[in-house]
C-alpha cells in the first residue's frame, strides 16, 4: 500500500464517503436536537440545578464548576491527572536520552535555535516572571472562589517556568527545578491527590464522619480539601508541562 | 429537518469543524498533518459540548450571593466536562509529538505510508 | 462482608498509587511491587466474587458523599467480580511468563516506566469493569489507550514505533466518536451515571421525542467501541502493533485489553441503553455481520501469513469476531456466549503469545516459520502449550475452546431467523480454516529441525540432558505461568458450568 497504487486511492475514497456520511449524519442529528440556550433544555434538569442551589454549602466553593469536579465527581479529575502522569511517562519512554547516548550533534542542533543569553527576553523577564508566577499561584489558590483552579492555574506557572528557561538558561532554572525535585512534586503530589480522594471516597461510601469540615463560604481556607487539591492538581500540571518541553528540548534533565 | 439547524449555530459549526479534523486525520500522509487534525476534532467536540451548557442571558456559575435561581446560571456540569477533556487532549497530543519525533529519527521521513513501506521492504529483506 | 465493599475501588485506587511509587524505585523494585499488587488485587477479587456467589447482591458503591445522579458511583456485581479477576490472573501469568523477554527487550533505565504503564492499564481495565457512569469510561479508556501505547514502545524498534503511531491514530478516532456520544447523550437527557441515562431513555422512547439523535448516539457507541477492540473493518493496526511489541505485551494487549472495550460496549447496551431499547436494534445485525466477516476474514488473512506472531494477531482478530456475533445475536443467550469467549480467548491467546515467545527463544529470536522448524522439540513446554491452544482454538472437547463453540451455536440456534444460518455458516467455515492454519504450524513446530546440529541433539539419547541444560537456565517463572496457562484451559474446558453459572448469574443481575 504505497504511493500511487490502487489500493490507496481505493482507501482514499472510501475514507472520504465514510467521512462525508458521518457529517451529514452528524449535521441531521443536530437539526433534531434540542434548541440551544433555552432554559429549558434537558441538560439543564435536577443535577444542574443541585450543583447550584446547594453546591455552596455543601463544599465550601462558591465556584460550582470547582465544586463539580473537585468534590461531587472528584474520580473523573482523579482519572485525568493519571492521563497527565501516563503520558508524561511515555514521552519519558520515547525521548529521554540516556547520558551513555548522548552525543555532541544532537546537542549543537538543538541549541542553534535557542535564545541563549538573549539580552531582551532576560531584561524583560526579569519584569515578566515573577507577574507570571504570582498570577498563576492567585489562579491557583482562588480557584474554589472565581474562575480558575488548579488546571488553569498549573499551565500559567508551567508557562512561567518555561519563559524562566528560555530567558535565563538551563543552569539558572536547575537551581530551583532540577530532576530529583521534579520526581519529589510529582509523585508527592500525586500521592497526596490519591490518598486525600481515597480517604474521601472511603468514608463517603461506608457513611463514617469525615474528619474533614466545611467551613464559612468566602474564605481561602475554606471548603474542606478543595483548595490542597487545587494545589497539587497545579503542581502536577506545571513540572509536567516543564519535563514534556525538556524531553522534547534535548532529552531530559540535566543531560 | 426542523429549523434547529439556525438556532444551534455553535453546535453546526462544531460539526463542519469535526469533519474537517476527522478527514484530515485519516487522509493526511504527513504526520504533523494528522496531529493537527486531532486536535482540531477533539477542540470541535469540546466546542460542541460547551454549547449544550450555554442558558441564554445567565450568568457565569459562581454563586456569590446567598438563595439562589439555577434558571440564572449558566450549567456547570459541560464545563467541568470540557475541563478534563482539554487535559486529555494535550497529554494525547504530547504522546504523538514524541512518537514522531522519534519516527522521524529512524526513517528520516514524515510521511507514515513511507514509514510502513520501508517496513515491509527490511521484513522481505530479513526473510530472504 | 462490610470491607469486602470497598474491593471495587481498592482495586482501582491501588495500582494507580503503586504506580506513581514507581516513578521513584529502581528496576527490580518496581517489578516486585507490580507483582505485589496484583497477587494482592487478585486475592481481594476472588473474595469478593466468593462474596457474591454465597448470596451477597450486587452493589453501588458511592465515590464520595453524594450518590447518583449528583455524584460518581462504581457498581459490583458477579459479573464485574469474575473479569476482574480474570483481568488479574492473566495479567500476572502473562508478566510471570513474558519475564526473560522483558528483561532484554526493555533498556534498564526504563524498566520502571514499563511497570508504571502497567500498572495504569490494569487500574484503567478494572475501573472500565467495575463503573457505572460514563465520562469516567471515557477518562478511564483514555488512560487505556495510552498506558497500552506505552507497553507497545517500551521495546524500542522502528517497528513498535510505526505500529503504536498506527493504533494511536485509530484508537483516537474512535475515542471521538465515543465522546460525541456521550455528548449527545448529555444533550438528549441531562444525566452521566448509567441507570439515570436508561430511565431517561426509556421515557424519551415512550413520549417519541428525539428518536433520530438517539439512534444516532447507539451507532456511534457502538462504532467507537468497535474502532477500539478491532472489529473487522476497523482491525487494520492490530496485526502490526500485537506482532511487534515483547510477548508479554502482546499477551496482555490480545487477551485483556480488547475485551475490556468490549465488556464495556456490552455495559452500554445493557445498562445505559437498556434491553426494552436494544432487542432488535439494527445495530445489532450491523455487529453480526461485521463479526461474521471478522471471522473469515480474519482466518483468511491469518493462512497467508509466515511469521507466527501475526498469524496469532489475525486469529486474534478471527475471535474478536466470534465475539461480536455472539453480540450481535441479540438475545441474552448471545451476550452469555460472547462472555465465555471472551474470558476463553483472553485465557487461550495469553498463553499462545507466550508460547511464541518461548519458541522464539528456541530459534534464536526469529519469528518466521523457516526458522521455527522443530521449535516444539526444542522447547517442550511452549511446544505442549502452543498443542492445548491449538485443540482450544480448535473447539476441541476437554478444552476450553470447546465451551465457547458450544454456547455460541446453542445461542445462534436460539435465534429462528436468518441469523442463525449465516452465524452458523460462518462458525463452520472459520473453524475449519482455524484449524488448517493452526495444525500447518503444529507440524511445522514438531516436525523435522532446521539444521543437522539440532536434529541430532534431539533425536540422539542427550535428549533430556539437553533440555534439562536448556531449561534450567531460563526462568522458572515462566514454566510456571505456561504450566498455570494450560491447567487454566483444562479445568474451564473440564468444569465449563461453573464459569457458564457464573456469566448467566452475573447477566441476570446486570442491568
Amino acid at each position: 500500500m504505497y504511493k500511487g497504487s490502487r489500493i490507496q486511492t481505493l482507501y482514499n475514497l472510501l475514507s472520504i464517503v465514510f467521512t462525508m456520511l458521518l457529517i451529514g449524519i452528524l449535521l441531521y442529528t443536530v437539526s433534531e436536537l434540542p434548541v440551544m440556550g433555552d432554559a429549558l433544555h434537558p441538560a439543564n434538569n435536577e443535577v444542574a440545578a443541585h450543583y447550584l442551589v446547594h453546591g455552596a454549602r455543601e463544599t465550601g466553593a462558591l465556584n460550582a464548576v470547582t465544586a463539580m469536579i473537585l468534590d461531587y465527581r472528584a474520580f473523573d479529575t482523579l482519572g485525568e491527572l493519571c492521563v497527565l502522569f501516563v503520558s508524561a511517562c511515555s514521552v519519558y519512554i520515547l525521548l529521554r536520552v540516556d547520558a551513555s547516548r548522548k552525543e555532541e550533534e544532537v546537542e549543537a542542533l538543538d541549541r542553534r535555535y535557542e535564545p541563549w543569553n538573549d539580552v531582551i527576553l532576560s531584561k524583560a523577564f526579569l519584569f515578566l516572571v515573577p507577574a507570571v508566577f504570582l498570577f498563576g499561584i492567585y489562579i491557583t489558590l482562588t480557584g474554589h472562589l472565581s474562575p480558575g483552579g488548579g488546571f488553569s492555574g498549573g499551565a500559567i506557572i508551567g508557562a512561567g517556568l518555561l519563559l524562566y528557561l528560555n530567558a535565563f538558561g538551563l543552569e539558572n532554572t536547575e537551581r530551583f527545578m532540577n530532576r530529583i525535585r521534579y520526581r519529589r512534586l510529582n509523585c508527592g503530589a500525586l500521592g497526596f491527590y490519591f490518598l486525600a480522594k481515597g480517604y474521601s471516597f472511603f468514608v463517603g461510601a461506608n457513611d463514617i464522619k469525615s474528619v474533614i469540615s466545611v467551613s464559612d463560604q468566602g474564605n481561602i481556607l475554606s471548603a474542606g480539601l478543595i483548595m490542597p487539591l487545587n494545589v497539587c492538581v497545579a503542581i502536577v500540571v506545571s513540572t509536567t508541562v516543564y519535563a514534556v518541553y525538556l524531553m522534547f528540548r534535548k532529552g531530559g534533565f540535566n543531560t | 429537518m426542523n429549523n434547529y439547524i439556525v438556532t444551534n449555530l455553535p453546535e453546526v459549526a462544531s460539526i463542519i469543524l469535526f469533519g474537517i479534523g476527522f478527514s484530515n486525520l485519516l487522509l493526511a500522509r504527513n504526520l504533523i498533518k494528522k496531529i493537527i487534525g486531532l486536535n482540531i476534532m477533539d477542540t470541535a467536540i469540546y466546542l460542541f459540548l460547551a454549547a449544550k451548557g450555554y442558558v441564554d442571558n445567565a450568568a457565569a456559575p459562581i454563586v456569590t450571593s446567598g438563595a439562589v435561581d439555577p434558571d440564572l446560571y449558566v450549567n456547570p456540569v459541560p464545563s467541568g466536562l470540557v475541563l478534563t477533556g482539554i487535559v486529555v487532549s494535550v497529554s494525547v497530543t504530547a504522546v504523538l509529538l514524541a512518537l514522531t519525533v522519534r519516527l522521524y529519527e529512524e526513517f528520516n521521513t514524515l510521511d507514515i505510508d513511507e514509514i510502513v513501506h520501508q517496513l515491509r521492504v527490511k521484513d522481505k529483506e530479513a526473510m530472504r | 462482608m462490610n470491607l469486602l465493599y470497598n474491593v471495587p475501588a481498592f482495586s482501582i485506587l491501588l495500582p494507580m498509587l503503586a504506580g506513581v511509587i514507581c516513578l521513584v524505585l529502581p528496576a527490580r523494585a518496581s517489578r516486585r511491587l507490580s507483582n505485589t499488587v496484583i497477587v494482592v488485587l487478585a486475592l481481594l477479587s476472588f473474595l469478593l466474587l466468593n462474596s457474591f456467589l454465597d448470596g451477597a447482591p450486587t452493589f453501588t458503591y458511592r465515590m464520595g458523599h453524594y450518590g447518583a445522579p449528583i455524584g460518581n458511583e462504581i457498581r459490583a456485581g458477579e459479573l464485574e467480580s469474575a473479569m476482574a479477576m480474570m483481568f488479574l490472573v492473566v495479567m500476572m501469568l502473562s508478566l510471570m511468563g513474558g519475564r526473560n523477554h522483558l528483561r532484554s527487550d526493555i533498556g534498564r533505565s526504563k524498566v520502571n516506566l514499563y511497570y508504571i504503564s502497567v500498572l495504569f492499564l490494569l487500574s484503567s481495565m478494572l475501573a472500565l469493569t467495575y463503573t457505572n457512569d460514563l465520562f469516567t469510561a471515557y477518562v478511564f479508556v483514555e488512560i487505556n489507550t495510552v498506558t497500552a501505547c506505552g507497553i507497545i514502545i517500551s521495546k524500542e524498534d522502528g517497528y513498535t514505533l510505526a505500529a503504536s503511531m498506527r493504533y494511536l491514530i485509530m484508537s483516537l478516532l474512535g475515542s471521538g466518536l465515543f465522546l460525541i456520544g456521550i455528548c449527545l447523550v448529555y444533550g438528549l437527557t441531562g444525566h452521566l451515571l448509567m441507570p439515570n441515562i436508561q430511565e431517561a431513555v426509556n421515557q424519551l422512547v415512550q413520549n417519541g421525542h428525539y428518536q433520530a439523535p438517539l439512534q444516532v448516539t447507539i451507532a456511534l457507541f457502538a462504532v467507537g467501541l468497535a474502532l477500539k477492540s478491532a472489529l473487522w473493518p476497523f482491525h487494520s493496526w492490530l496485526p502490526d502493533a500485537h506482532s511487534s511489541a515483547s510477548a508479554a505485551s502482546s499477551a496482555i494487549l490480545s487477551g485483556l485489553v480488547l475485551k475490556s472495550f468490549i465488556f464495556l460496549m456490552i455495559k452500554i447496551f445493557f445498562r445505559t441503553v437498556g434491553p426494552d431499547v436494544m432487542t432488535g436494534h439494527a445495530i445489532l445485525n450491523l455487529l453480526l455481520v461485521f463479526g461474521v466477516l471478522g471471522m473469515l476474514l480474519g482466518s483468511v488473512n491469518a493462512l497467508f501469513e509466515k511469521d507466527i506472531k501475526r498469524m496469532l494477531a489475525f486469529s486474534s482478530v478471527s475471535q474478536i469476531g466470534y465475539i461480536f456475533c455472539g453480540i450481535g445475536l441479540g438475545t441474552i443467550a448471545g451476550v452469555s456466549a460472547a462472555l465465555v469467549q471472551v474470558v476463553v480467548h483472553a485465557v487461550t491467546k495469553a498463553m499462545l503469545f507466550i508460547a511464541a515467545g518461548g519458541l522464539m527463544d528456541a530459534s534464536g529470536g526469529r519469528k518466521d516459520f523457516d526458522a521455527l522448524q522443530g521449535a516444539g522439540k526444542r522447547d517442550i513446554v511452549a511446544g505442549a502449550a502452543f498443542v492445548v491452544g491449538t485443540m482450544s482454538m480448535i473447539g476441541l472437547p476437554f478444552f476450553a475452546g470447546f465451551i465457547t463453540k458450544l454456547t455460541l451455536v446453542t445461542a445462534a440456534a436460539g435465534t429462528h431467523d436468518w441469523r442463525t444460518y449465516v452465524s452458523l455458516a460462518a462458525i463452520v467455515v472459520s473453524t475449519i480454516l482455524t484449524a488448517i492454519y493452526y495444525i500447518r504450524v503444529l507440524s511445522l513446530l514438531f516436525g523435522r529441525n532446521g539444521s543437522e546440529e539440532q536434529d541430532g541433539e534431539v533425536r540422539g539419547r542427550r535428549f533430556l540432558s539437553a533440555y534439562l541444560r536448556r531449561h534450567l537456565s531460563m526462568d522458572t517463572e515462566y514454566i510456571l505461568a505456561i504450566l498455570a496457562f494450560i491447567g487454566i484451559n483444562l479445568w474451564i474446558g473440564l468444569r465449563s458450568d461453573d464459569l457458564v453459572d457464573i456469566i448467566n448469574a452475573g447477566l441476570a443481575t446486570f442491568q
